[in-house]
């Protein structure tokens, strides 16, 4: 090291413990390198067996033909249908009740226990394995009505879309400023005009991302649908019967002895790996900080 | 406290009488009394942490947004008590306005900054509505600035344009008092003084208190001065008296630049 006149980390003692602490560094940063790296890898493993295998079974009758018997040729249509329809209820009915939720709890009640007491059981059903909600719903709606049914299927995505966006909305009203608030209260505007036209604008953008990642955790859930929706070979849009997926399709179809099936398993899990991966890049732009308009 | 020879007949269009303000236990203002006369410019000055933010926020009702604050005492505005449990804090605010220490414009377009506040109480046609909001960014020393973009974002303007954005929104609901917590905090010199000129020009119109760190500008701006010191208030007088020959020592020493 260059001389430092009569600085303290001149003296040989000093230079030593630096020496040491440079070392320290450099196998702290060779370990989490390594760590990453170990991390990422089965990453891209997963990703590519699974364009190599998706692609391979990807056409255009995937997206036009229904679920084939054993040993002939067929598609993926009705599940593609049926993820769809399931997904839009549940994100249609959940995204409201969580953004009133959510909103009660940073708007109205911040400081009271309700809130405190909401935010922890969020925070559980947030963390719930999803295979507990399918089962919940199996209890409440499926034995009651004697089948299994889309509705059913609807109505567990919908009890796993609302803790995500209770959270989102939440954490997104929380950032917006006190200031803004006691700005819009100081011109005399109550506190419901505050929120609709105030801080929903300020946090439109992460509330949007809460719904958009809600949507992607949704669709690729199988557990509950299992239990609900169940599965059907044919054609349905009847909310009332069965509804296929393509979570549960996969399932069934990569369990199966039939290459043809196996075949669509590795099709619908790159559809949804797809989906689930754009909705995510979607979800990033909104979040990134916006220039001034 | 001592409040000399102001008795003449100045119409008072805020009383503080006998004000108690408490964070929880916690005693933050003891026993204020303060007029704040009609269309005079009065400034709360003293050391951080002395209150003078705290009493501007009893007057609007501000702390009510907050649990665990609350005001004891009377502050009396057009002869009706502000602290009085069915006062409805809207119509109050509407009629005291505020401006914060950091310029707060809503994330809509300058227009809509200044409109949002008037279409809750008015129902303008869209002429009248574009007469008022011109009047407003007029008062505000800002439409010469805007006038082009009235539909950009009220975001995409420079901090100091902000203020005054915040000042014309303020004023175009049409208050009576204009309350001032540290305008000029977070501005240049240059923006600073633009705002001064406009508190200057609001008089003739409107009640100001300003909240200052800034002697300098209490001693511009305002025709009244408070100096407090710990939550209590130890001299009310003229500014020009209180700069020029305070009684109490402790003022001295303030303006002075002896502690604060």
């Amino acid at each position: 090291m260059a001389t430092l006149g009569n600085s303290a980390v001149s003296s040989p003692a000093a230079q030593a413990l630096y020496a040491r602490r440079r070392r320290g560094n450099v196998v702290l940063l060779t370990l989490s390198f390594a760590a990453t790296i170990f991390g990422l890898a089965w990453l891209v493993l997963i990703l590519a067996a699974l364009l190599y295998q998706g692609f391979a079974g990807l056409s255009l009758e995937v997206f036009t033909e229904t679920t084939p018997p054993p040993g002939a040729a067929g598609g993926l249509l009705n599940a593609i249908m049926g993820s769809l329809v399931m997904t839009i209820i549940g994100v249609v009915v959940g995204t409201p009740i969580g953004i009133m939720a959510g909103t009660y709890m940073a708007e109205y009640g911040r400081h009271n226990k309700l809130t405190t007491v909401v935010r922890f059981i969020n925070d559980i059903l947030l963390a719930a394995p999803s295979i507990v909600i399918g089962l919940f719903v199996y209890e409440v709606v499926v034995a009651p009505m004697g089948h299994f049914s889309a509705i059913a299927g609807s109505i567990a995505l919908a009890i796993l879309v609302i803790p995500v966006v209770v959270r989102t909305t939440e954490d997104m009203l929380s950032l917006v400023p006190n200031t803004m608030r006691e700005a819009t209260a100081a011109l005399g505007l109550p506190r419901s005009v505050m929120i609709q036209k105030v801080a929903y604008r300020a946090a439109m953008s992460g509330i949007v991302t809460g719904v958009l990642l809600a949507i992607a955790r949704v669709s690729g859930e199988t557990a509950p649908l299992l239990f609900t929706a169940l599965n059907n070979q044919f054609w349905s849009t009847d909310l009332n019967a069965p509804m296929s997926s393509l979570p549960v399709t996969i399932f069934q179809f990569a369990l199966s002895p039939y290459p043809d099936w196996q075949k669509l398993a590795w099709s619908g899990a790159l559809l949804i790996t797809f989906t689930v991966l754009a909705l995510n890049i979607v979800a990033r732009t909104f979040l990134s900080p916006r220039t001034s308009k | 406290m001592t409040v000399s020879t102001l008795q003449n007949a100045l119409p008072e269009k805020i009383s503080i009488k006998n004000l108690k303000f408490f964070y929880g236990d916690n005693l933050a203002l003891k026993s204020i009394n303060l007029p704040l006369y009609e269309k005079k410019v009065t400034a709360f000055i003293g050391p951080s942490g002395c209150g003078k933010s705290t009493l501007l926020r009893v007057l609007n009702r501000m702390y009510d947004l907050y649990p665990k604050q609350h005001a004891e005492g009377e502050v009396l505005f057009d002869g009706g008590n502000i602290l009085a449990p069915n006062q409805d804090l809207n119509l109050l605010r509407a009629r005291i306005g505020m401006v914060f220490q950091k310029p707060t414009p809503f994330p809509m377009s300058i227009y809509d900054n200044i409109a949002f506040g008037i279409r809750l109480y008015e129902n303008l046609s869209r002429t009248e509505m574009d007469e008022r909001v011109e009047a407003a960014l007029t008062r505000g020393a800002l439409w010469n600035e805007v006038k082009d973009k009235l539909h950009s974002s009220g975001l995409s303007l420079s901090g100091g344009q902000q203020q005054r954005l915040c000042i014309a929104r303020s004023i175009a609901v049409r208050p009576e008092v204009v309350l001032f917590d540290e305008p000029c905090s977070a501005l240049d010199p240059i923006s600073t003084s633009k705002i001064e000129e406009l508190i200057d020009e609001l008089t003739a119109d409107y009640t100001i208190a300003i909240v200052t760190h800034n002697m300098q500008q209490a001693a511009r701006v305002s025709d009244y001065t408070a100096f407090m010191y710990l939550g209590e208030l130890i001299e009310f007088d003229e500014t020009s008296k209180i700069f020029t020959a305070p009684s109490d020592k402790r003022t001295q020493d303030y303006i002075t630049g002896r502690f604060g």
